[in-house]
């Protein structure tokens, strides 16, 4: 483990949030050992005094490494990434690094913050379910129509190159749930679906995935 | 002419360790003739903007910190114009801001930044320590996806006609409230002159379009973020923060 020897990091996580998983990916492709502890995001964990502490927003991902207490997954990715360069994740060409910034905020700003628990539940509550289901899929087809004109001529066997970088732990999770949670055809997609397909084959991208965390439940 | 100029680079690396008073005051002058015929040749950045957009403040921050020159090409998003087929051939989103460098096109006001700072690094939008620059990146964070996703035009018309107009802001009082009370308790300890000590940084780039737009456009009583509000004080003395100000660009209209 790249961290052995040093104190454990921890990561409070949900089962099933993007954010987190995105850090899971981090944290698996550097080779670092961390404790999971989960926030029950239905159950209103995220309101607990204690969690509070730890992130005032009331949002997982978190991360504790020592006396450092950083939340917000791009924060968190970044501070790794800076801490443990290896393997980087971000590429050397300063052009490329902008494709992976533009993916990584398009996912952050464009699509992840019209879908998130809070958002969907006032939508429905306010208007109705049906409203709900069509803001998430407008905000998810702008976003990923975007991701395809950005990435097509780029990718290679992931999102921009050869290599995995920044803009595949965005854009993994995102497409999960897309898939998964969201039932989004990804016909229109096919630069979206390959890089997709790409990380089936990898174990540090299989192990983050929701379905396999300590909390995610047993009847999923 | 990129060759040139990392050509020039190089050299000014060397330059530095030589012992020669004389040789290497030679080579710093050459060089410096070099960066400046580089840059002159260079074809002009251009911006992508409106006067309003928060995203764009930023980006316009930045432009102006590391002393860039660029072309301001306005796009009117009261008026459709990002909806046009040749603004949507630079930006598929059809949002602002967008750079153009030659034949380099870069959406997104994050991604522009770090861009910038990456080609142009003096001076730097990150401080060295790892902490600080961790706490830079979620004071980024804040806005890009806490805050101004949930104040931008799209959903104030959603939200307006889908609901009704006092949703709609409650809705974004309720956002920058969240937003701005984790800016305080993330910033309070490390706070300086600006958000992260006494040197401006990425954070205050976010922060500053922010915080203008929470006294100007959004009516938000501050004073429960005193730490915030030293900011925007801080920022009023800064030239390279007053010129990117909304009311003080090309597209501005002369009623506000």
């Amino acid at each position: 483990m790249a961290n052995s020897g040093a104190e454990k990091l921890k990561l409070y996580s949900y089962w099933r949030s993007s954010c987190a998983h995105r850090v899971r990916i981090a944290l698996a492709l550097k080779g670092l050992d961390y404790e999971y502890i989960p926030v029950n995001l239905i159950k209103g964990d995220q309101f607990d005094p204690d969690f509070k502490q730890i992130n005032p927003m009331g949002t997982v991902p978190a991360l504790v490494d020592g006396d450092v207490v950083i939340n917000d997954s791009f924060a968190i990715i970044m501070y790794l990434d800076e801490k443990y360069p290896e393997p980087p994740l971000l590429p050397r060409d300063i052009h490329k690094r902008a494709v992976n910034y533009q993916a990584m905020s398009i996912v952050l700003s464009g699509i992840q913050p019209h879908q998130n628990l809070a958002v969907i539940r006032y939508i429905e509550e306010k208007i109705n379910a049906e409203e709900k289901t069509a803001w998430v899929n407008n905000a998810i087809t702008k976003g990923f129509t975007a991701l395809e004109k950005l990435l097509v001529n780029c990718a290679g066997k992931h999102a921009t190159g050869d290599e995995i970088y920044l803009a595949d732990l965005f854009l993994a999770p995102q497409i999960h749930g897309a898939i998964n949670r969201f039932q989004i055809n990804m016909e229109p997609y096919p630069t979206l679906a390959k890089c997709y397909e790409s990380y089936n084959e990898l174990p540090s991208f299989q192990n983050a995935l929701p379905e396999k965390q300590p909390d995610a439940p047993s009847t999923i | 002419m990129v060759w040139f100029g990392f050509f020039s680079k190089q050299n000014k690396v060397i330059g530095e360790e030589e012992t020669h008073n004389n040789r290497r005051n030679l080579r710093r002058r050459r060089t410096n003739s070099l960066l400046i015929v580089f840059d002159f040749y260079q074809a002009k950045l251009k911006l992508y903007s409106y006067w309003r957009s928060s995203c764009a403040h930023r980006v316009r921050i930045a432009l102006t910190l590391k002393g860039l020159n660029y072309e301001y090409v306005p796009v009117n998003l009261l008026k459709g114009d990002q909806s046009d087929p040749d603004f949507k051939k630079i930006n598929p989103m059809g949002t602002v801001p967008a750079l153009v460098d030659g034949d380099v096109v870069i959406n997104d006001s994050f991604a522009i930044i770090m861009y910038l700072d990456d080609k142009y690094p003096e001076p730097p939008l990150l401080p060295s320590d790892l902490h600080k620059r961790a706490v830079n990146y979620q004071a980024t964070s804040i806005v890009m996806c806490g805050i101004q996703p949930h104040q931008n035009m799209a959903l104030f018309r959603y939200l307006e006609e889908k609901i009704n107009a006092e949703e709609k802001t409650a809705w974004i009082t309720n956002a920058i409230t969240k937003g701005f009370t984790a800016f305080e308790n993330l910033l309070v300890s490390c706070a300086g002159k600006y958000a992260t000590g006494d040197e401006v940084y990425l954070a205050d780039l976010f922060l500053a379009p922010q915080i203008h737009a929470a006294f100007n456009r959004f009516q938000i009583n501050m004073e429960p973020y005193p730490t915030l509000a030293k900011f925007h004080e801080s920022y009023n003395e800064l030239p390279a923060f007053q010129n990117a100000v909304p009311e003080n660009q090309p597209d501005t209209p002369s009623t506000i």
